[in-house]
């Protein structure tokens, strides 16, 4: 019951300061629209070809932008307020709708990798910690330093020479088997292959970090009084480990895994290219090239959006492992 | 740190050259820092020029060691010319990030209070939003050239450095010896800048080489997408076009990938090293 009381505290709590940072985030955005070079009425009158200083006069006013600029800002937040993130000015559909295409997608990419940099990357944290100074505490290290320090896209160009093209293994890119119409089951194992290499290469780095912060913090814990007693009391090492020593060693890990949440998800824009997934940082991509800012901005904050809500699933991962989060 | 008396500098100095990773880090770094430097004396002319036949494989032709890409040019020229590119664009990126980083974090953590607060929520403004995007954003708001890519990538990633020198600052503002630089009545401006940033240093310093790191990789990540300076040779752009011929000639997106990992390797290398000396007790090793 007292799970509960914590779960909800932390839920409130994080609530109370997403608000005001999603806010801010919109704010900043919208200044940065501002500050970049021309606007709508240019890019339709570029469109069309010709235009008068009365037609663009009139575009503008129709689409508010000769308001007062903090008119304008609460104009924009009001309609965000109301899930209306303006139109795409290339393909003149409603932004929401472009970006929900596009969101599962993109859901399903970044919560595996997440998960995959969390799993692995604890995993060969506690294996070197264990054997820490010994032969496979240095070999992994090695094999760590390297996903630390090389892009995730390059080692996910390298995965598809090797496993696509040399044996055969995955396929190279897209989601899905193209007009396979699967549905249920045989739908999810048809995707789980296309999911692999994206999801490892938009991890490997973070593999590495979790790694790295999992052994410092683990061999911080393995020096504590308490597990000395532990070892004392004569309780087998593989309980040492897990209950007692990583439990503890991974609240460092969970709080800098929070941090990370946003280089993760921006991640998936290069990534996405690599493997044609068809996701938001694709989106945000096309966006670019097309000068349709409301699009890159629609994905700008929606993505800040998803890495606010993780956050909160973070923070509740923090409050189950340690019980004293509540008091902070 | 007050213990270390005697010749402090000198001590850590030979902690550093028996530390056998920093050492490999350093000695790799210099060699890169050296082949860049060198470029326009061992490659003279664009290497975005035409050279010789399009996709020699490494070792086909004795003239061109590294092979050819699709369209003739001398890989290995670009890679010498793309190191420049790469170090530059990294190291003024981190130097702008730090430098953001260490104001708004100094400032946060010394003076505390509502000035902390409304910091410290616009440090987790800027880490809520995807890192990428934003210098995608930043980049795309003029056309792409280095320098402008640096800012936009240093002003995307001075939150983390913001956070650890506030932790930092916040931790030093109490001690006796500012205490005393306080009574003594010495200006806020020097307290923090004389008496606190020289305390604080260690850890800035380790930050800087990931900063360095974090900042080559969003560099190549932004040129892999062609939105880098479409008049520069980057080791990311070499990926980006290598990218085209996977299939048949993969060691052109190996070979840069590959200067890419050895460049970021010998710099984390040479972090950890330091971070070995200067923080003893954070645990590795």
């Amino acid at each position: 019951m007292s799970v509960a009381l914590r779960t909800g505290q932390a839920l409130r709590r994080t609530a109370i300061q997403a608000v005001p940072t999603m806010l801010g985030i919109i704010v900043l955005c919208f200044l940065l629209l501002q500050l970049m070079p021309g606007d709508v009425a240019d890019v339709l009158a570029g469109e069309s070809g010709a235009a008068t200083a009365e037609s663009l006069e009139a575009i503008r006013s129709r689409a508010g932008l000769d308001q007062p600029l903090l008119v304008q800002l609460g104009q924009y937040l009001w309609n965000v307020a109301h899930f209306d993130f303006g139109q795409s000015t290339r393909f003149g559909t409603p932004v929401s709708q472009l970006i929900l295409e596009r969101l599962p997608n993109t859901l399903v990419l970044m919560l595996t990798a997440l998960g995959l940099a969390l799993g692995l990357g604890i995993l060969t944290g506690s294996v070197m910690a264990v054997y820490a100074g010994r032969w496979p505490d240095r070999v992994l290290q090695l094999v760590v330093l390297f996903f630390y320090s090389t892009p995730g896209f390059w080692i996910g160009l390298m995965a598809i020479v090797l496993f696509s093209v040399q044996l055969g293994w995955l396929p190279s890119g897209g989601s899905q088997t193209i007009g396979a119409e699967l549905t249920g089951l045989a739908a999810l194992l048809d995707r789980l292959p296309y999911l692999v290499l994206p999801a490892l290469a938009m991890a490997s780095f973070f593999i590495a970090v979790y790694a790295r912060l999992t052994r410092a913090a683990l061999l911080e814990v393995l020096r504590q009084d308490y597990l000395r007693t532990a070892v004392a009391k004569g309780l087998p090492p593989f309980v040492i480990y897990t209950r007692h020593a990583l439990r503890n060693a991974l609240i460092p890990v969970t709080t800098v895994a929070g941090m990370h949440l946003g280089n993760l998800l921006g991640g998936a824009v290069v990534v996405e290219t690599v493997f044609s997934w068809p996701g938001m940082g694709r989106l945000a991509l096309e966006a670019v090239a097309g000068r349709d800012f409301n699009v890159l901005l629609g994905v700008l904050l929606l993505s800040s959006f998803l890495v606010i809500v993780t956050n909160v699933a973070v923070d509740l991962l923090h409050a189950w492992l340690d019980p004293r989060t509540e008091a902070s | 740190m007050a213990e270390e008396k005697g010749r402090p500098r000198h001590r850590a100095l030979r902690a550093m050259l028996r530390n056998p990773s920093f050492l490999v880090g350093i000695a790799v770094l210099i060699a890169v820092v050296g082949i860049a430097l060198a470029a326009p004396w061992l490659y003279p002319g664009d290497p975005l020029d035409m050279v010789a036949v399009p996709t020699l494989w490494p070792g086909e032709d004795p003239a061109y060691p590294l092979g050819t890409d699709s369209l003739g040019r001398d890989v290995a020229a670009g890679l010498a010319h793309g190191a420049r590119v790469s170090l530059l664009v990294g190291l003024s990126a981190a130097a702008i990030g730090l430098l953001i980083g260490t104001a708004v974090g100094a400032v946060a953590g010394y003076a505390g209070g509502w000035i902390d607060n409304a910091l410290v929520r616009i440090t987790e403004l800027f880490q809520t939003v995807p890192t990428f995007l934003l210098v995608i954003v930043l980049v795309s708001m003029r056309e792409p050239t280095a320098v402008g890519i640096a800012l936009a990538i240093g002003v995307a990633s001075w939150p983390t450095v913001a956070r650890l020198v506030r932790a930092e600052f916040r931790g030093l503002r109490s001690a006796d010896f500012v205490a005393a630089a306080v009574v003594s009545g010495a200006r806020p401006s020097r307290i923090v800048l004389r008496h606190i940033l020289p305390n604080a240093l260690a850890p800035i310093v380790v930050t800087t080489s990931v900063m360095v790191a974090n900042a080559i990789l969003t560099e190549a990540g932004l040129s892999f997408l062609n939105l880098g300076d479409p008049n520069l040779v980057s080791w990311g752009t070499m990926i980006g076009d290598g990218r085209q011929l996977l299939r048949t000639a993969w060691y052109l997106t190996a070979l840069p990938g590959a200067a890419i990992a050895l460049t970021v390797m010998a710099i984390n290398l040479a972090g950890d090293g330091l971070n070995d000396v200067l923080n003893p007790r954070s645990g590795n090793q």
